[in-house]
């Protein structure tokens, strides 16, 4: 195996071209277990934390532009975005210990593609792309195209995330994330379910998007879910009929970690804790 | 294929060393410069008991490469101490029995003291969540939970 740290991304995608078999470390709190492991062998890591901009959180638009090495330790210590994007903000807080922290990314929890990773239901939700580079240039994707299925994502080869990108939050609008463990921490998701709105003046939701982990091959948006609750204030009738869009969404596996039966109730209990929490952010209380 | 020259700095000491690419912090600290006080528990970032800090964030030394380290500052258990003096962390566990077979000991000793360096009045809840990811099988985790309370208040006192 080969190492290298290039410091432009030009230099990286050069890289990546040259070799079959090679592979991006940011983090690399997934690709060294896998290397110990003996689940990949590659020929070259390329290191993309010495690239500038890669350890940068960056306004843009109104937004939030995440380089791909920023690790989940320094998002929680961004207050400003912490204030935009909590939702976002607690669920990469979720994954793995403090020590984890230090090193994971939000680019590496994407292209990790486990259908339970925690901050991709979350970004789905609050409507984040990712930008892309490559041989063939430069694209801007939807975080939610990514994922192709478990442990596979959409990119080519020789194209690797350079940044996510949150979008303005907008007015009176806040998200929320929330996962099912049996434990109390350092745990995998069974169900995950974050939830992005807004609210007008008198609390009735103008824009909603609702994503669910865990439940299926990959992240899934679920447009009922948000049709459910749209132009409606989030009283019970409206938290059923979410909960119960969300339930029907789900198509999860039996697994050590839970049924299918407990996986699509979860689903809907998650979707209507999630949707309170992000109203009340919405309307600027603590939640 | 050829060893890789890296220059660090590893408890404020200018550090150099040639690794493999597949080597781990780790690896290096143990294999290469003889620092076997950070320990390899799991080697895969569930145990916590290699943990060092770098450029002054906690991380686990098995889940990064030894060649990642050049130009940062790695802190590990072997700088905790000043000369014979141990760390007001490594005298309390010792006082308070909050060890038994040892090996979790660096990694929590240096995952705690990363903690109070950003939070000198942590609650118990933020100790456990903060050391969530040091196992230790023997101890049942309330002494060094206490421990570390009881030397974070220490902290606040003296200072």
């Amino acid at each position: 195996m080969r190492y290298e740290a290039p410091q432009s991304i030009e230099a990286a995608i050069d890289l990546l071209a040259t070799v079959d078999g090679a592979y991006v470390l940011a983090g690399g709190t997934d690709l060294l277990v896998k290397l110990r492991a003996e689940m990949l062998e590659p020929d070259l890591v390329v290191d993309i934390k010495r690239i500038a901009g890669m350890k940068d959180i960056t306004p843009e638009d109104g937004g939030w532009r995440i380089g791909a090495a920023v690790s989940g330790a320094e998002m929680g210590e961004h207050a400003a975005l912490a204030a935009d994007w909590p939702g976002v903000v607690e669920a990469v807080g979720l994954i793995g210990s403090t020590q984890v922290q230090g090193r994971a990314t939000l680019a590496g929890n994407l292209c990790n593609a486990s259908p339970a990773a925690d901050s991709v239901p979350a970004m789905v939700a609050a409507n984040a792309s990712v930008r892309i580079v490559g041989p063939n240039g430069t694209r801007d994707v939807p975080v939610v195209e990514v994922p192709a299925g478990p442990g596979k994502t959409t990119l080519a080869p020789g194209e690797f995330i350079a940044s996510v990108f949150l979008p303005a939050k907008g007015a009176g609008a806040s998200d929320a994330y929330l996962r099912f463990i049996p434990r109390t921490e350092m745990d995998i998701a069974v169900v995950g379910c974050g939830v992005s709105l807004a609210l007008d003046g008198a609390g009735k939701v103008t824009s909603a998007r609702v994503a669910l982990g865990a439940v299926g091959p990959k992240v899934m948006l679920v447009d009922p879910a948000a049709e459910a609750i749209l132009g409606r204030t989030l009283d019970d009738s409206a938290l059923d009929d979410l909960a119960e869009a969300c339930s029907a969404a789900a198509s999860p596996i039996d697994d050590k970690r839970g049924t299918v039966d407990f996986r699509r109730h979860v689903a809907g209990v998650l979707a209507r804790r999630v949707a309170l929490i992000a109203a009340t952010r919405a309307k600027g209380e603590p939640a | 294929m050829s060893q890789i020259h890296v220059k660090t700095t590893i408890n404020g000491d200018v550090t150099e060393f040639l690794c493999e690419a597949e080597d781990t912090l780790l690896d290096v600290l143990r294999d290469r410069l003889g620092m076997t006080g950070s320990k390899e528990g799991c080697g895969t970032g569930d145990c916590g008991a290699c943990s060092v800090t770098v450029d002054g964030r906690l991380v686990c030394s098995c889940l990064m490469l030894g060649a990642e380290a050049e130009g940062r500052e790695v802190a590990t258990i072997e700088g905790m101490a000043t000369g014979d003096q141990l760390h007001p962390l490594q005298q309390k566990f010792i006082e308070m029995a909050a060890l038994q077979c040892g090996i979790c000991t660096p990694g929590i000793l240096v995952a705690a003291k990363s903690l109070l360096e950003k939070n000198p009045d942590p609650t118990e809840e933020e100790v456990r969540y903060w050391l969530a990811g040091n196992l230790c099988r023997c101890t049942g985790y309330d002494k060094i939970i206490r421990a570390v309370m009881e030397t974070a208040a220490d902290l606040r006192r003296a200072s």
